[in-house]
């Protein structure tokens, strides 16, 4: 593991065949903040992230923070990889109650572990749900459990693929406050792959477009991006309207 | 008559154990695999549901006789023949019930769908203990219908048995075997007790599954 500034964060390249089209990119993903993967569906975004996580091999190379995942022959597999899945839909194991399924990583991964159960239940409010079974939660909480579930395997990286696009607008409401929490409070990278604006708006501080497998342009910070298509009095009436609904300014964000 | 019950609870219950651990792999395998192929692997091992038992038994016959090539490797460490014998009854119930091990799991293990081995392997389990701390219990009514349908299916059997077993007292008389012969040497008051019994236990095994099935289908989200 060199310490290389360079190779901190995680580096992506792929290139091969994937049904109808190619894949073909070179990514690196800064190693803090959010990165939003973000392009029309089909365009490969859940196939790069499960790439990255080595979920679909492909011919290229991955390395986290200096440490190689993929090269050439060499494919550590996934339950080696120190990292984190929040898939689209619900993917909780139905077989355990939520508890269980929120220590199923935890007590698989190496020791030492920062993440403790004390600290995620209440950042993403799961205490009324530690107790209960799986079945009859709402999508909301679901995906609130299998984000838990996903932290508390110590991950080194977090990818989240879409993992609001089954969720009602009532349910997505609910769960990006907690997303937000976990920005302010979440020391590794994320890459979250969405298509929906104001998703990527309140939560990435980098965007990276893929279409038909390939990466469009530079990776971008988020809101200047956003705003710079804007008129200042366009960008006033937007800050005015998020006042009025109680959206403060984040002074982490410049 | 107690002997004969005991050889076949012990037949069945040997056979389900051993026929679920080497059918599980199989059936995973059938499962998970993506290749064309495998489906003429799938159809040899479904092949004794629809061969008659006899001809499966003759086969089996030939091949556990002294002079088969199979014996012939075994000759050196003192086997030398497996026909007639409670293990050759073994080997000739698990081919027999094999499908009706394979089918149910590999239903199962289909069922379940890729995902919950994906969500195990980035929660860092190790393929093995996701299939043990995961694909077992998600496809576990698979299995649960694999386990009665072979203890069942391997107590109601008659023509393998009659071919290669033999049916010496003690060792390889199972009990549909001994009901065949009471019928035949006329003692249908012991036949009739036999029929009767066979049936209800059938019965049960089935209304236990079904109802077992049913209770499982409630939870299941």
């Amino acid at each position: 593991m060199s310490g290389v500034g360079e190779t901190n964060g995680i580096q992506a390249e792929f290139d091969g065949r994937l049904g109808r089209f190619q894949l073909k990119v070179s990514l690196h993903i800064p190693p803090n903040g959010i990165t939003a993967l973000v392009g029309p569906s089909g365009a490969g975004k859940t196939s790069l992230l499960r790439a990255i996580a080595g979920l679909t091999r492909l011919p290229g190379r991955v390395a986290m923070d200096g440490e190689v995942w993929q090269e050439g022959r060499r494919f550590v597999p996934v339950h080696q990889r120190a990292l984190g899945m929040v898939f689209q839909e619900s993917s909780l194991l139905s077989h355990l109650s939520v508890k269980d399924n929120l220590l199923f990583g935890y007590r698989r991964a190496l020791k030492p572990k920062s993440m403790r159960l004390d600290e995620v239940v209440p950042l993403l409010g799961l205490e009324p749900l530690i107790g209960r079974s799986t079945d009859n939660l709402s999508g909301g909480e679901r995906q609130r459990v299998a984000l838990g579930r996903a932290l508390l395997s110590q991950p080194r990286l977090l990818l989240m693929d879409e993992p609001l696009s089954s969720l009602d607008a009532q349910s997505r409401a609910e769960i990006l406050p907690f997303l937000e929490a976990l920005h302010r409070t979440l020391s590794i990278p994320v890459l979250y792959v969405s298509h929906d604006a104001e998703e990527v708006a309140r939560l990435a501080d980098h965007v990276v477009t893929l279409n038909a497998g390939q990466i469009v342009g530079p990776i971008q910070p988020a809101i200047p991006d956003l705003l710079s298509s804007l008129s200042p009095d366009q960008i006033k009436d937007l800050a005015r309207q998020a006042l009025a609904v109680g959206i403060k300014p984040n002074p982490q964000v410049r | 008559m107690s002997d004969v019950i005991w050889t076949t609870l012990k037949l069945a219950s040997l056979t389900t154990l051993l026929l679920l651990i080497l059918a599980t792999p199989l059936a995973w395998w059938l499962a998970r695999q993506k290749v064309w192929w495998k489906e003429i692997i799938a159809a040899l091992a479904a092949l004794p549901i629809v061969l008659p038992p006899t001809v499966l038994g003759f086969y089996l016959l030939l091949l556990l006789a002294p002079s088969s090539p199979l014996m012939e490797l075994l000759h050196p460490f003192g086997i030398q023949s497996l026909a007639f014998t409670f293990p050759g009854l073994l080997i000739g119930s698990m081919v027999y019930s094999l499908p009706f091990a394979v089918q149910p799991i590999r239903n199962g293990c289909e069922a379940m769908g890729d995902r919950p081995m994906e969500v195990a392997a980035t929660l860092r389990a190790t393929p093995l203990n996701a299939f043990f701390t995961v694909a077992v219990p998600q496809a576990r009514r698979g299995f649960l219908t694999a386990a009665v349908l072979v203890f069942a299916h391997t107590v109601g059997e008659f023509g393998v048995v009659l071919m290669i077993g033999g049916s010496i007292p003690g060792q390889t008389e199972v009990i549909s075997v001994k009901l065949y012969q009471l019928v035949e040497s006329l003692q249908f008051s012991e036949a009739h007790k036999i029929a009767a019994g066979l049936l209800g236990f059938s019965f049960v095994v089935l209304l236990t599954m079904f109802l077992t099935e049913r209770g499982s289908r409630k939870t299941a989200p």
